[in-house]
């Protein structure tokens, strides 16, 4: 129908789908409650957060990001969520894509607002970690990746961050104080946000004393082991008022993958997967690096967030760590990353992490943020992957005028 | 070389066993697959032709494990790497015979050939490592 260009100028940064509600569980420990207790405390937000909306009426697909069902012994995810959100009958799907799989979960909505199909559809994601041990947690998320040559040979997911993290120290002089101070930066920031599983300060001299999992990353670079759920509502842009005063407009996505395998890659010091989905987002909401005023990254450790600056144009290539130590990115600073605490501090319930970025994106752009209120921000922008990054989505929202 | 083999993964491994470390040759555009595939994600032809290629190489990036999963737990911590081979392909393993200190990335690395094996149920494949 349209060339991409054509397409790009016909959008020209206009809302592609409108977020109307969003809702989160706390993340942390939550013994005893299943994924799909979580899931329901993540909806029964979404709902009341929008009374305008009808929930059995209005909603017609659900789409669920969920990465394992070793964690619990229960796939199935995306009808079994849909029945225990009240929502039995809907189409309702899961996405898997690793750590990316509601990242993707958000992608999939928007195809179907943009579709024609769905008027309204509610993403989301959830993941039950933390009553395995860490051994099995270590071995589940291997799971997503390659088989045959890292999972076979005793890589595991910090050892490929690390593979990948001194091959940036090697070519930039990145150093494991600069990888460290995103850990003081993201609990500085958990500190400030009531549903954070770790809701406490640490210091550069505690993170660099903690124990190694994979050399240059220790204990303290790592994101944690959390129960949570989390969802956000879409509609199209000419509906949203409908429903809310207050919508947050998504005005680019872009989804991308690469090899399974990391040592199938050009580089080992960048995500293609993150350039390719965030060229896309930028340039169909119209947007450069340099306009936006607050992000969501990938934290799953600390050293992944500065290849993430460097991979979304944040600062010049090599120049990441300088980013971190400046504080530039820290509350106050030219760009807030992470202010929720990101997967460092908030939690890391793998599934449930892509549209936990948009649900801090939507209290951010509404104003809700409270004590981590980022304030004027107009423009935010939210990147969630997959594995060793073999999966990438991007998405750039922006507040209503 | 031979073209009777599959190009598969299990069948890599079986040279392996034998003591070859073979790739994949595309017989129409020339790339060469490491580990084998049997649909050239260049030009899509699934004609190939087996190519002994060196174990020799040179590490790109290393990491020592010391959190590992419950079928390695005996071995940690333990040096693993990505090795980029002489003919420019690169594949990642284990790093046998060498102190933590010692590696460097740069360093020249040898593939040695399933005497780092620890078997099990599935697969059945010998466990190659490099040395220097």
């Amino acid at each position: 129908m349209y060339s991409l260009q054509e397409r790009n100028t016909w959008l020209n940064g206009k809302p592609l789908v409108s977020i109307i509600s969003a809702g989160m569980s706390k993340f942390g420990k939550h013994d005893g409650l299943l994924t799909r207790e979580l899931f329901a405390q993540a909806a029964a937000e979404a709902f009341s957060r929008c009374p305008k909306l009808q929930p059995k009426q209005d909603i017609k697909a659900m789409f669920i990001g969920h990465m394992g069902e070793a964690y619990e012994h229960q796939g199935h995810t995306g009808s079994t969520l849909a029945d225990w959100a009240g929502l039995a009958g809907i189409p309702a799907t899961r996405t898997e894509a690793a750590c990316g799989s509601s990242g993707v979960a958000l992608r999939s909505g928007i195809y179907a607002v943009l579709s024609g199909l769905a008027d309204v559809v509610i993403v989301g994601g959830v993941e039950k970690m933390t009553h395995r041990t860490t051994a099995e947690v270590t071995e589940y998320l291997a799971m997503a990746s390659d088989f045959p040559f890292e999972q076979f040979h005793g890589i595991t997911f910090p050892g490929l961050f690390a593979l990948m993290a001194n091959a940036h120290m090697h070519a930039y002089g990145t150093t494991e104080e600069q990888i460290g101070m995103v850990a003081v930066k993201n609990h500085y920031h958990g500190s400030l946000n009531p549903k954070a599983q770790m809701q406490k300060e640490v210091s550069l001299q505690n993170v660099l004393a903690s124990k190694y999992v994979a050399w240059p990353l220790k204990l303290y670079d790592c994101s944690l082991i959390t129960d949570g759920a989390s969802c956000v509502i879409l509609t199209k842009p000419d509906l949203a008022k409908k429903y809310t005063d207050q919508p947050v407009h998504i005005v680019g996505t872009g989804q991308a993958s690469d090899t399974i395998g990391l040592y199938e890659r050009k580089t080992l010091t960048s995500l293609q997967s993150t350039k390719l989905a965030a060229k896309a987002a930028y340039e169909m909401a119209n947007v450069t690096p340099d306009q936006i005023n607050l992000a969501e990254v990938h934290d799953c450790f600390t050293f992944a967030e500065i290849m993430h600056y460097e991979d979304l144009g944040f600062c010049k290539v090599g120049e990441g760590g300088k980013l971190v130590e400046r504080n530039e990115t820290r509350l106050g600073g030219r760009i807030p990353v992470n202010t929720s605490g990101g997967l460092k501090s908030k939690g890391h319930p793998v599934g449930a992490t892509g549209t936990a970025q948009a649900y801090e994106m939507y209290l951010q752009l509404t104003d809700q943020a409270e004590k981590r209120q980022v304030k004027d921000a107009q423009i935010g922008l939210t990147q969630n992957i997959g594995g060793s990054g073999a999966t990438a989505a991007v998405h750039i929202y922006r507040r209503d005028q | 070389m031979s073209t009777a083999e599959p190009f598969t993964i299990e069948q890599f491994y079986k040279f392996l066993q034998q003591g070859k470390l073979m790739a994949g040759k595309c017989q129409k555009c020339g790339k060469i697959h490491l580990p084998p595939r049997p649909l050239c994600d260049n030009c899509y032809s699934q004609e190939f032709s087996w190519i002994q290629v060196s174990g020799k190489g040179k590490l790109v990036t290393y990491t020592v494990i010391n959190v590992a999963p419950a079928q390695f737990q005996a071995l940690a911590p333990y040096a693993v790497g990505i090795v980029e081979l002489e003919n420019g392909l690169k594949i990642p393993g284990m790093i046998q015979d060498i102190k933590q200190e010692q590696l460097k990335i740069g360093m020249e690395l040898t593939l040695d050939f399933g005497t780092c094996s620890a078997p099990q149920q599935w697969p059945v494949w010998p466990r190659y490592c490099f040395k220097p």
